[in-house]
């Protein structure tokens, strides 16, 4: 079974970092990522608020720029689903591509995208169920479409998909936002956004593409069919934590618990980015919450 | 090594629906993050199944026609074809372990 010092798991801004500032510091660290290097970036057209560069950079650009850099310096990195941690230190790390040995692990596993739990989401993903509207939202020009949610990232995308559809219709299961004021009166200036309160999605239809959704209304309880051709489901960001729930502490929202220093409940366990409790939620903050957790599994390695 | 063919609307029935062999079409788009990170690795498909695959990719933004005919809604999508029938598809981005298991499904 190989072993090292350091193994990371998660590939975006969090664990790139933390993987570079590990290998520089001469670290034997492997980083596992089961899917695209780069993380949740990758999706984003333009990133403008990362420093260093002035004209923004595509996400995805980004994304491979940091795992460039941070396999410059002997950080090792694969593709690899991580099922399970053994307890420790030292910890054997279960993947798909086989179990490794770590005196330290880092957590940067990150948050995906909620989903509703209602039948016809997972058949017709792709075929009119989206959770990226900037990703999707170019094939509904002049068509009918909903979102749901009431957050920010719910009417971000709905004034997104105002450039492309005809007609968005915002399901809430509220009588009002949680979001910003500035987005909600951009939302409420934009004409073809239309709210509907109080309402939940029970059943997307549709044989082969999203047809319509079945919706109930929460205070008559009332039933009604909607005529759409997509359904972009922004109801807010799941941490990927419950697989570490034997190995270190969650809280009540399923965020893993952290100092200053990145530490977890269990020795020589860090955690950063997305993940994390009270995380910013911003590529900057996860890149330097890696950099910290890294120093830290460093200074664990050689005091112990 | 063999590179993914760029097929557009009017190529596509003869590159893609007349072929011999089975055909992966990824249909992609240059404003798409997720396609980036998806088209290195179909390249290297590419070389690995040379022989007994076609590989092809189809940009969206410029050939609508293809993308609406197959029901695509997300991307980057990519479809199987065999006998000119697609039989199998994959949406989002995906690992090249498990591309090659849907590939590996329909030789």
């Amino acid at each position: 079974m190989a072993s090292y010092q350091v193994v990371i798991i998660g590939g975006g801004p969090a664990g790139l970092s933390a993987g570079l500032y590990a290998s520089r510091s001469g670290l034997k660290c492997l980083l596992l990522e089961r899917g695209m290097f780069g993380g949740q970036i990758v999706n984003a057209r333009r990133v403008e608020n990362y420093p260093g560069f002035p004209e923004g950079i595509p996400g995805w650009e980004l994304g491979s720029l940091m795992h460039q850099q941070a396999t410059r310096y002997g950080l090792e990195s694969i593709t690899a689903e991580v099922m399970a941690l053994s307890a420790g230190p030292p910890y054997r790390v279960f993947t798909s591509q086989g179990t490794f040995e770590a005196q330290t692990i880092i957590i940067a596993a990150g948050s995906e995208p909620r989903k509703l739990g209602i039948p016809g989401e997972d058949r017709l993903l792709g075929h009119g169920v989206s959770y990226c509207a900037t990703c999707d939202g170019f094939f509904f020009r002049d068509q009918e479409v909903a979102v749901v949610g009431g957050g920010d990232t719910a009417l971000t995308d709905a004034l997104e998909l105002a450039q492309h559809a005809r007609r968005v219709y915002v399901i809430h299961r509220r009588d009002q936002l949680r979001a910003s004021q500035v987005l909600q009166e951009r939302a409420f200036a934009q004409p073809k956004l239309e709210f509907i309160w109080d309402t939940v999605v029970e059943e997307i239809g549709g044989e082969e593409l999203v047809s319509q959704l079945r919706l109930r209304h929460l205070k008559t309880g009332q039933l009604s069919t909607l005529k759409v051709s997509g359904i972009f489901v922004a109801i807010g960001l799941k941490p990927n934590g419950q697989r570490f729930a034997t190995a270190v502490a969650l809280n009540e929202t399923g965020h893993i618990v952290t100092d200053e220093l990145m530490a977890t409940s269990a020795p020589g366990i860090f955690a950063a980015g997305d993940i994390r409790r009270n995380s910013a939620r911003q590529a900057i903050t996860a890149a330097g919450d890696g950099a910290t957790a890294a120093i830290s599994a460093f200074k664990y390695l050689f005091s112990t | 090594m063999a590179e993914p063919i760029d097929v557009d609307d009017n190529s596509f029935d003869e590159v893609v629906l007349k072929a011999e062999t089975p055909v992966l079409v990824d249909f992609w788009a240059p404003w798409c993050g997720p396609c980036q990170m998806i088209a290195p690795l179909v390249k290297e498909l590419a070389s690995e199944y040379q022989d007994r695959v076609t590989f092809a990719k189809v940009n969206v933004d410029e050939n609508p026609r293809s993308a609406t005919k197959f029901g695509i809604r997300a991307i980057p999508t990519l479809l199987i074809f065999r006998d000119g029938q697609p039989v199998k598809q994959v949406v989002g981005f995906t690992p090249k372990g498990e591309l090659k298991k849907q590939l590996d499904a329909v030789l």
